[in-house]
């Protein structure tokens, strides 16, 4: 890491950002970066680092090559991953042995080692470079693509592509409302799931009288299978950070505070390390760059709880109080933190407001459609060969993300559902697959924007079933304060689970929805606003599987524990006691070449056998037309 | 002064008022089981809502936590509120169905029907106690615990707290678990004896007779029954 100086006015800090970007232009090395976040940390990268170091050392490379440990690129599913610039040459899932094999063929020889590249899970296809892969092509990657070029834990590095040029511009060049003008300008609106205009909400609070502001980055994830604001304060804290000094600038705050979830131990790490480094170089703290602006800057961890995601939930936490809702109005922006006027921003949010501010309002409005400006990272997960990260422009449709940057669903099998928006969020079945994404569209469609969860679901996935889990999950993750909330999502949740169970009733999925609207409409805060969507959303595309549940007590996908029962089909049985082996309880009997049998008494249920079968031989039953069978004949 | 519109009429609130106060003032009645006038206003019975807006912004909020505000337009009792009202009183029957508070507010309200499994919990969560031991008695020995559907009152870490002096206060306050109802079938969870009752208390009975003990409090016998 390059030590950090303090800049003691203006014109310091402009010219080592010159002297940096210039030092990064000349760079004779190659680069190798690898993505290190938490994904690919999970995945092995700090092994693959520490080989990829002894294996330069051992060639006596160390003076050509320099190795850059960055945050998430966002292709997730090719962790660990490495590109070697300046070719752009990548290589995904790398283990350390395999480390070796590149650095003698392409580092030493020059040849590029085909195996490691990249393929095209429906074209089968290799892709040499990073720009040819098309999870990377169909991308607009204004706030996610510098993850590549930066190390996250070095202010020096954020320079060097450019750092803090926007803040300077703010500084030195702009009036706090020229700055709210140019935010409001170019329509961004705010990132964490409402989509409120982020410049109206920075003008309520600029307006708000009173000296003392405060501003607020919320980076309290919750949502499962979502990961955008952890992989944006891993891979490029400077970049939040300033956003929200900008943000000051503009709203005229001189105290601000980072809300992270204390399970993101990373970007806890790293945005701490970034505070250090800036309070440091004299860009945080008492007069800043010898003007009269100064502005502090916090992080406060989060104990992980949903419901903090909401902001005077999280207001709440930050004061040291339960992280319970109350009611707006008073809005934030007019009693906020410790009664004070307040604007808080979604990590998103605050990583684009640098580039507006660089590349002005026109460039920022002229991506996206009429009502959404800009690009939306949204975390593709589930039943998809290209989990990652992706960052769209907005108005892109449903089937470009799902199939061209994801690349469709794996071992073939049929889409049949994507839910997006997390929890709050809604299922939208095929039919909506044309469906362009923007937030007025995807909230007509029964969904929401979110803060850009997507899980894609093929056809061995159960509606009821995930119903069932959100609903799980908000009973859970609900404060419990309004009694709709509480009660609402504990009983949608006791019915549906009936449902699963073949306890449905006639009549059921009638109070589900009177239930379920009710919750909507009685509620607080957003969560017990947007707690029915689970249910409404796949009632109204999915209610055929719900009625299947209720009367002909059978679950079309083969999901629901008790309604199945998995037996072995004789006739395409070939005895390779692949499932015996599977099977966790020992529930399967046979001998080699002979057709298995499975003990259902000793069953659980788990679907290790389906999954192991390559025959097709074992299938998932009704429960109840095995037992009428058995009736029949004794 | 804010003005704003209630029903229909021009309303006048001083500044500070919620829209349950200014619609006490005016006579106007919303039904309220977590709000006391002498404690801060919570907001977790939503019994108390109202709707405001007008087309399709028009939303629905607690009365009790709602600022008035210049130019509101609110609605008491629309058949969206009725609705949402009637389910907040189905969902807190099935937790505490002996309660005679919730009992009478069922048979005030119609609610003829729980569908829901019963839990009898007797505790509604409203937070009057918590709030009465911290605000009025200066306690702070109850509080709430967890979150979502295991949120449970009681004293930190279960234990017998030094702070609480023993002097009622909650169990004054409560609603769901010091009255109990009498009614007929009490037992068998939702009476809606009030309801059915005919002919109507005050017609037949004086205010010591009425057979509730409740001196018609209950306000069902002014129930027109045909």
């Amino acid at each position: 890491m390059k030590r950090v100086k303090k800049f003691k006015n203006v014109e310091e800090l402009r010219k080592t950002i010159d002297e940096q970007e210039a030092s990064r232009q000349q760079e004779k090395k190659r680069v190798i970066v690898v993505s290190s976040g938490t994904c690919g940390q999970a995945r092995g990268s700090l092994k693959v680092i520490e080989a990829l170091k002894k294996a330069i050392r051992e060639e006596g490379l160390k003076d050509q090559v320099m190795i850059r440990v960055t945050g998430c690129h966002g292709f997730c599913e090719a962790e660990p991953n490495i590109i070697i610039y300046p070719d752009r040459i990548f290589y995904q899932k790398l283990t350390p042995p395999d480390v070796r094999t590149i650095v003698k063929e392409t580092l030493v020889e020059g040849r590029v080692v085909e195996k490691f590249l990249h393929r095209d899970p429906l074209t089968k296809e290799r892709a040499w470079y990073e720009n040819e892969i098309p999870f990377y092509q169909k991308q607009k990657r204004i706030v996610l693509g510098d993850n590549v070029f930066v190390d996250p834990t070095s202010l020096m590095e954020y320079l060097s592509i450019g750092g803090f040029r926007p803040f300077l511009k703010a500084l030195t060049r702009m009036k706090p409302g020229e700055i709210i003008d140019t935010v409001k300008q170019s329509g961004l609106r705010g990132r964490g799931g409402a989509g409120f205009p982020t410049g109206i909400k920075w003008e309520a609070t600029h307006r708000a009288p009173g000296d003392i502001k405060y501003i607020i980055c919320n980076g309290d994830e919750g949502d499962p299978g979502a990961y955008m604001d952890r992989s944006v304060l891993e891979g490029n804290p400077f970049r939040v950070i300033e956003g929200m000094m900008i943000g000051a600038l503009a709203i005229g705050a001189r105290e601000g505070y980072i809300y992270v979830r204390d399970e993101y131990p990373l970007a806890v790490r790293h945005v701490t390390l970034a505070l250090e480094q800036l309070y440091k170089a004299g860009l945080l703290g008492e007069k800043i760059l010898g003007t009269d602006f100064s502005f502090d800057l916090h992080i406060t961890k989060g104990a992980g709880a949903f419901v903090c995601g909401e902001e005077t939930a999280l207001i709440a936490s930050i004061e040291g109080r339960v992280g319970e809702p109350r009611q707006r109005p008073p809005f934030p922006a007019q009693k906020g933190l410790w009664k004070k006027p307040t604007c808080i921003n979604n990590v998103e949010t605050w990583a684009n407001i640098p580039l507006i501010i660089l590349n002005g309002a026109d460039w920022f409005s002229s991506i996206g459609t009429s009502g959404s400006k800009g690009t939306k990272i949204f975390s593709l997960v589930g039943k998809i060969n290209n989990t990652g990260l992706v960052e769209v422009p907005m108005g892109i449709t449903l089937r470009e993300i799902i199939y061209d940057i994801g690349g469709g669903i794996p071992e073939g099998k049929a889409f049949k559902a994507v839910q997006t928006g997390g929890p709050s969020g809604g299922c939208l079945p095929a039919s909506m697959l044309d469906q362009i994404i923007d937030y007025e569209s995807l909230t007509a469609a029964g969904s929401i924007m979110g803060s850009g969860g997507m899980i894609v679901m093929d056809e061995k996935t159960c509606m009821v079933d995930v119903a069932m889990y959100f609903l799980n999950f908000l009973r859970d993750e609900s404060c419990g304060k309004c009694i709709s909330c509480r009660e609402g999502t504990q009983r949608m949740w006791e019915i549906v689970k009936d449902i699963t169970e073949g306890k449905g009733q006639p009549g059921d999925l009638e109070l589900l929805e009177e239930l379920a609207l009710a919750t909507k409409e009685a509620s607080m805060c957003g969560l017990g606003q947007t707690a029915a969507n689970p249910v409404l959303s796949t009632l109204r595309y999915f209610r055929d599987e719900f009625e299947a549940h209720i009367y002909d007590k059978r679950c079309p996908a083969g999901v629901c524990k008790s309604l199945i029962r998995y037996a072995v089909i004789p006739e395409k049985c070939t005895g390779c006691e692949a499932c015996k082996r599977a099977c966790p309880t020992g529930a399967i009997q046979g001998t080699r070449k002979d057709v298995h049998l499975i003990l259902y008494d000793k069953c659980i249920k788990c679907g290790a056998c389906l999954e192991a079968c390559r025959f097709e031989a074992i299938e998932a039953q009704r429960e109840e037309a095995i037992a009428i069978v058995r009736e029949v004949k004794p | 002064m804010i003005t704003m519109k209630m029903n229909g009429v021009e309303v006048k609130a001083e500044e500070g008022w919620t829209i349950l106060e200014t619609a006490k003032f005016y006579g106007l009645e919303i039904p309220t089981l977590c709000h006391h006038e002498g404690l801060t206003p919570y907001g977790a019975c939503r019994l108390c809502l109202v709707e405001i807006g007008e087309g399709p912004r028009a939303k629905l909020v607690s009365s009790c936590t709602y600022p008035a505000e210049e130019g509101l337009v609110v609605h008491t009792d629309t058949k969206r509120v009725v609705q949402a009202r009637r389910m907040m009183i189905e969902l807190m029957l099935s937790v505490a169905p002996y309660s005679k508070t919730i009992q009478d507010l069922a048979s005030k309200f119609g609610v003829t029907r729980m569908r829901f499994k019963i839990r009898n919990e007797e505790c509604i969560l409203c937070g009057l106690c918590v709030r009465m031991c911290e605000e009025q008695m200066d306690g702070k020995a109850i509080g709430f615990q967890n979150r979502g559907y295991q949120r449970k009152i009681s004293t930190p870490f279960d234990l017998r707290s030094e702070e609480c002096r023993l002097c009622g206060g909650c169990i004054y306050i409560c609603p769901a678990c010091q009255l109990r109802c009498q009614g007929p079938q009490a037992e068998s969870a939702l009476c809606n004896a009030c309801l059915t009752m005919d002919p109507t208390c005050l017609d037949y009975y004086d205010e010591l007779q009425c057979w509730m003990y409740d001196a018609g409090r209950c306000g069902t016998c002014v129930r027109e029954k045909k």
